[in-house]
């Protein structure tokens, strides 16, 4: 692992989807670097292949061709429980759609992030603070079929950071959310980068919220745009 | 935390979780109500033999020890019996099979009332010498409602009931043995011949002594004669057993199997989330197996209550026809077969699950 140069390196990034008979090139060739603690917003149209290259960089899925190095390892050298290893203690990710465990409340949500990783599952009063800031602090055992979009989104925010990963991957986390939580959720964001060094991406659509990063990257048809 | 997933999963889907919780007690219920069968129904009948109250059974050569088949014996031979040294009492008897597991049998009721220490009269009494009369047990009685008085058809004949007795005395329809074996064209002939002693510890005395005189015949002590009621002495009997167990776990099987596939289609997208926060393939195995081994547990321990509703069941519609005992020391053994077979139902689903490729996963729908 080399403690120099970028946490994230991307090198001629292709993804091409197979539906049945037709390809959809989701990523056509992504260059992208990422130093360690630097906040980066993703911008772009929709379909423009942003989701994707998270999904790839996570280790959720294999790309098509190119190579990711994350910390200096190529992930396609690695294997599967590695994979699943840095999925556990490096990388956070805030999905889209959320993706909460429909069956658990917001605490075991977050909860069963903690058991994963092999932590206690007991919060501390640091992160209670965050749930607070977040205004989830009320809610946390209620089921996510009982909350809106928005605090749904603010809880996927919540289990993506409650393990203190290095790497946050946050795709449209401020999505759904009024310009009151969003501010919230921003600057909780900006306090980690700045007071633990988290290296942070966000994907979003809207130029306020990017404006908090230290630098916004262009996409468009499957590309890095200047 | 993951018993909290589990649990959260079982209780999304209540219908299933129940579905699945019954398919597998009625695995369970199966395999110990036939094991339950079969050893209530020996122990029934050894219980009945003793009740004779002999100390010695007696059969012709050639005959099978337990069944009803037997080459007869003649009935001058309860002269030679009473004859013996030690011998108080010798009484024959015939057995006659009248459909099903059902006998009837002839004895001279003075004497065998003598040997068996007295039948317990509930209803009615003895025989009182007029006309064909039958005395049944309360089992026989309750299975098809009948007291004294009644009149019941046997060997294609009306018999008129005058007594019901406490069960347990070698028959649940005892007749005169001189009309049995006219009926049967058996006159002077005996199934049977069963011999008291002054005192039981000269069995084995006096069987050495009649093995000399009558090596052909078959010569039991009670308990020689009752240790043959096992279950490798009934043809088939562990066979059946084998089968009965063997369909329980291909139904807990296929149950389980179609349960856990179903769920991990429908939960593709939380196997998703989950590996995507970092879950191996162990934990999501984990979680599925747990769920199975909860699905066992308490279908196990449902089957097991069954076991109780189906004796119920038996004892109050055909308490004389079958009688089942409740084998405890059969619990484990049901539900560690029933949690085998309901592992390997969640084997391939779990397979598949731990398998998935996430992201694919997530993208589902
Ligand atoms: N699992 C998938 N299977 C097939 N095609 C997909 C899949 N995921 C994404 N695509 C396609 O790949 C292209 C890029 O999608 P992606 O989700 O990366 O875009 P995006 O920039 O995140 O868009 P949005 O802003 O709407 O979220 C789109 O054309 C999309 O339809
Ligand atoms: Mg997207």
């Amino acid at each position: 692992m080399s403690e120099n140069g970028p946490v994230i390196s991307i090198r001629d990034l292709h993804k091409i989807y197979r539906m049945g008979e037709v390809d959809v090139a989701a990523l056509r060739g992504v260059n992208l670097d990422v130093e360690r603690g630097e906040f980066v917003a993703v911008v772009g149209p929709s379909g423009s292949g942003k989701s994707t290259m998270f999904h790839i960089v996570g280790g959720l899925t294999p790309p098509t061709s190119g190579e990711v190095y994350v910390h200096g390892r190529n992930l396609a050298d690695m294997t599967e429980v590695e994979r699943t290893r840095m999925r556990r203690t490096e990388v956070g990710f805030v999905f889209q759609k959320y993706n909460l465990l429909p069956t658990l409340t917001a605490r075991d949500n977050i909860a069963i992030a903690r058991h994963i990783a092999g932590k206690p599952l007991e919060l501390d009063d640091g992160f209670r603070e965050v749930l607070d800031l977040l205004g989830i602090g009320h809610r946390l055992d209620h089921k996510p079929s009982a909350m809106s979009g928005g605090e749904q989104q603010r809880v996927a925010i919540a289990r993506a950071i409650v393990n203190h990963p290095s790497i946050l991957l946050a795709d449209e986390p401020t999505g759904n959310l009024d310009t009151k939580t969003s501010e919230a959720v921003l600057s909780i964001l900006r306090g980690l980068n700045e007071r633990l060094g988290q290296t942070i991406l966000m994907i979003t659509h809207n130029p306020d919220a990017a404006a908090v990063a230290d630098r916004i990257v262009h996409m468009r048809d499957g590309r890095i745009v200047p | 935390m993951v018993n909290k997933l589990v649990f959260e999963n079982l209780k999304h889907r209540p219908v299933r979780t129940l579905l699945s919780v019954l398919a597998i007690a009625v695995e369970v219920t199966m395999m110990l109500t036939v094991v339950g069968l079969s050893r209530g129904m020996l122990e029934d009948s050894q219980r009945r033999a003793r009740g004779a109250g002999a100390d010695i059974w007696v059969r012709p050569p050639g005959s099978a020890a337990i069944g009803l088949s037997g080459a007869p014996m003649p009935e001058k031979m309860v002269e030679f019996f009473r004859k013996q040294e030690h011998v108080v009492i010798a009484t024959g008897s015939i057995t006659h099979p009248i459909g099903g597991l059902n006998t009837v049998v002839g004895i001279v009721f003075d004497e065998f009332n003598r040997m068996c220490g007295g039948f317990k009269f509930l209803e009615g009494g003895p025989f009182t010498g007029q006309g064909d009369e039958i005395i049944i047990d309360e089992r026989y009685a309750l299975q098809n409602d009948l007291h004294a008085g009644d009149t019941i058809q046997v060997l294609n004949r009306p018999w008129k009931i005058v007594g019901v007795v406490e069960p347990g005395k070698l028959a649940r329809l005892i007749v005169p043995l001189k009309r049995l074996q006219e009926l049967t064209g058996a006159t002077g002939k005996l199934t049977q011949v069963f011999i008291k002693l002054d005192d039981p510890a000269n069995t084995d005395k006096v069987i050495a002594s009649l093995k000399q005189k009558l090596p052909d015949y078959q010569i039991y002590s009670i308990d020689e004669f009752t240790s043959l009621f096992k279950v490798d002495n009934i043809p088939g009997l562990r066979a059946f057993i084998y089968v009965i167990i063997g369909l329980s776990v291909v139904v807990g099987f296929l149950v389980v199997f179609l349960s856990l596939y179903t769920a991990v289609l429908e939960r593709t997208r939380e196997i998703g989330i989950l590996k995507s926060l970092g879950a191996t393939r162990a934990y999501i195995l984990n979680v599925l197996l747990r769920e199975t081994a909860l699905l066992a547990v308490f279908g196990s321990i449902v089957g097991i209550l069954f076991t109780f509703g189906t004796r119920a069941a038996i004892m109050t519609l055909v308490p004389a026809s079958l009688t089942q005992r409740i084998v405890p020391d059969w619990w484990p053994i049901a539900g560690a077969i029933a949690l085998t077979g309901a592992l390997m139902g969640a084997a391939y689903p779990g397979w598949k699950a731990a398998n998935q490729d996430a992201i694919e996963a997530l993208a589902y729908e």
